[in-house]
C-alpha cells in the first residue's frame, strides 16, 4: 500500500534500531571523555603494521599500500585511510619510502592529503614528495596489472591491501606473496576474506577493518564508540539467539517480523 | 582553520545526515528528498573533476621517469602512448571528426578506432588477468589445503566435499559409496548444507559485524570524530 504520509511508516522499525544504536554509542563516547575505563582486544593485525614497516626499513626496500578500489562514499575506504595515516607516520619516523597507487581519483585526493598531513605531523616534510601517492587508472583489471608488476619488479618488503577489494584481490595478495612481502590486508567484503586469509600474514576481518582507526589513536572518544558497536552487536546476538529459540519452539516470530525491512 | 577544519566538518554532517534523513521520508518529502539526489549528482560531479586531477597525475608521473630514463621506463612510455592514443580517438570519436566518426561500431559492424582499440586491446587484456585468477586460485587453495592441525583439516575435507558436489564428475566417483543416507543425491545435497548452515552462520557473524562497524564509523564521520580521511588526527 502506498504511504499517504511523508514519513514511511514501513522503516519505523529501521528508526528504532538506529536510534537505539546511536543513543549507545553516543552514551560510550560520553563515557569515555569522562575518562572511563574501555578494554578493546588486540588486534593482531593493527599491531603487525609497526613490525612491517620495521622489516621494510631494515631491509631498505618499500612500503606498498593499495587503498582498495572504492571511492570515497564506501565507509572501507575511509577506514583504510585511517590505517595509511598511521602507516604514513611510521614510515616518516622511520624514513622508509611508501608507495601509494590509486584507483579511484577521489580516494587519490584524501590519500595525498592523508600522506602529506602524516607527514608533517610527524615533523619529516622533507621525506613527502607527491610522487608517494600517485594515480594509476580507473580500470580494475588495469589496476591490479599495475600493481602486480610494481610488486613484482620493485619487491616492497611490506605490502597494505585494506580496504574495498572485489576479484583482484586475490591476483593482488597471491603477487605479493610470491614476492615475498610481509602482507597485511584488511577487508570487510565477505567474498574477498578466504583469498586474504589464505594468502596474506595478516587479515583485518570485517569490523577489525571499521575498528582500525579508533583502535590505532587510542583517542578516548573513537575507543568509546567502539564500545557502543560492542554493546549493540551483543543486543543483536540475544535478539537472534531469542528469536530463533521462540520460533522453533513456540512458532512465535514476533522479534523476527521486527526486523523485518520492507 | 575555517576551511581547512571547520569548512569540511560541517559539509560532512550534512551531507552524512541528509541522506539518512531522507531514508525515512517517501517521494513526496520534497524538502529531504531533493537535497538528496543533488548529493547524489554532486557525487558523480566532483568525481569527473577529480579523475582529470589522476589523469595530470598519470601524465606528471610518467613523463617525469621517461626524462630521467628511471627503472621501467619503457613502461611509461608504453602507458603514455595508450593514454594518448586512445584518447585521441574517443575524443574525436565523440566529436564526430573526419574518420573517426563515433566510438562504437558502425552500421555495417565494423568497429570505429576507438571501438577498435576497445575489443581488440583493452578487452582482451582485461580478460588475461581476470584469467590468472584461475591459477592463482589453485596455488593459494594449494597452501590453505594442507592437513597441518585440526582446523586445518576440516577445511580440507569441507573443501573437498564442496569441490567435489558442484561438479558432475564428483557425483560418479563418490556414486561407488553408494546411498548412505538413502539419498542418490547426497553430495550435493551435503555441500549445499555446507554452504548454506555452517559457512552461512560464520559469514552472517562477520556481516552483522562488518554492518555495525560501518556503521558506527559512518556515525564517528558524521560528527567530526574521525577525521583520518582530512588527514587530521585529533578529534579535540
Amino acid at each position: 500500500m502506498e504511504p499517504t504520509t511523508q514519513f514511511d511508516p514501513t522503516r519505523v522499525n529501521v528508526l528504532v534500531l538506529f536510534s537505539f544504536f546511536s543513543a549507545v554509542v553516543l552514551f560510550y563516547i560520553w563515557k569515555a571523555r569522562q575518562g572511563g575505563e574501555l578494554f578493546i582486544r588486540r588486534i593482531a593485525g593493527l599491531n603487525a603494521i609497526d613490525e612491517a614497516v620495521g622489516r621494510a626499513t631494515e631491509l631498505g626496500k618499500k612500503v606498498l599500500f593499495v587503498p582498495g578500489i572504492q571511492s570515497l562514499d564506501e565507509n572501507q575506504t575511509i577506514a583504510a585511510l585511517a590505517v595509511l595515516q598511521h602507516v604514513a607516520r611510521t614510515t616518516a619516523r622511520f624514513g622508509t619510502e611508501l608507495d601509494v597507487p590509486n584507483k579511484d581519483p577521489l580516494t587519490f585526493a584524501a590519500a595525498r592529503e592523508t600522506v602529506r598531513e602524516a607527514y608533517l605531523q610527524e615533523g619529516r616534510p622533507d621525506l613527502y614528495n607527491d610522487r608517494i601517492v600517485h594515480y594509476v587508472t580507473y580500470d580494475q583489471f588495469a589496476y591490479t596489472a599495475a600493481v602486480s608488476g610494481m610488486m613484482v619488479r620493485e619487491k616492497p618488503a611490506a605490502n597494505f591491501l585494506v580496504g574495498c577489494f572485489y576479484a583482484e584481490s586475490l591476483l593482488l595478495a597471491e603477487t605479493g606473496q610470491a614476492s615475498g612481502a610481509i602482507q597485511i590486508a584488511g577487508t570487510a567484503e565477505v567474498a574477498q576474506l578466504p583469498f586474504f586469509v589464505c594468502a596474506c600474514d595478516y587479515t583485518l576481518i570485517g569490523e577489525e577493518l571499521y575498528a582500525a582507526g579508533a583502535y590505532l589513536s587510542r583517542e578516548p572518544a573513537m575507543l568509546g564508540s567502539i564500545k557502543g558497536q560492542d554493546v549493540t552487536k551483543a543486543v543483536v546476538g540475544l535478539a537472534i539467539v531469542v528469536s530463533t529459540l521462540a520460533t522453533t519452539f513456540f512458532g512465535w516470530d514476533a522479534i523476527t517480523r521486527a526486523f523485518r525491512i520492507q | 582553520m575555517f576551511l581547512k577544519l571547520r569548512l569540511p566538518l560541517a559539509l560532512t554532517f550534512l551531507a552524512g545526515l541528509i541522506p539518512i534523513v531522507a531514508f525515512f521520508f517517501t517521494e513526496k518529502a520534497t524538502w529531504i528528498r531533493t537535497p538528496n539526489s543533488w548529493l547524489e549528482q554532486d557525487m558523480v560531479i566532483i568525481a569527473g573533476f577529480a579523475l582529470l586531477l589522476g589523469v595530470v597525475n598519470v601524465i606528471q608521473g610518467n613523463v617525469r621517469k621517461i626524462e630521467q630514463r628511471s627503472s621501467g621506463w619503457i613502461y611509461a612510455a608504453t602507458l603514455l602512448t595508450g593514454l594518448f592514443v586512445t584518447g585521441f580517438f574517443g575524443i574525436f570519436g565523440a566529436m564526430n571528426f573526419g574518420p573517426f566518426q563515433g566510438i562504437a561500431l558502425r552500421p555495417d559492424g565494423t568497429p570505429t578506432p576507438f571501438a577498435w582499440v576497445s575489443l581488440y586491446v583493452f578487452t582482451p587484456l582485461q580478460a588475461t588477468m581476470f584469467s590468472l585468477l584461475a591459477f592463482y586460485v589453485a596455488s593459494a587453495a594449494f597452501r590453505a589445503f594442507r592437513a597441518r592441525n585440526t582446523e586445518a583439516t576440516i577445511l580440507l575435507i569441507a573443501a573437498v566435499i564442496v569441490m567435489m558436489g558442484r561438479i558432475p564428475i564428483g557425483e560418479s566417483i563418490f556414486g561407488v559409496f553408494g546411498r548412505p543416507f538413502g539419498n542418490e543425491r547426497w553430495l550435493p545435497d551435503l555441500t549445499e548444507w555446507i554452504m548454506q548452515i555452517p559457512n552461512g552462520a560464520a559469514q552472517r557473524g562477520i556481516i552483522i559485524g562488518a554492518a555495525l562497524g560501518a556503521a558506527s564509523l559512518s556515525l564517528r564521520v558524521i560528527l567530526g570524530i574521525e577525521r583520518s580521511y582530512l588527514g587530521l588526527e585529533r578529534s579535540e
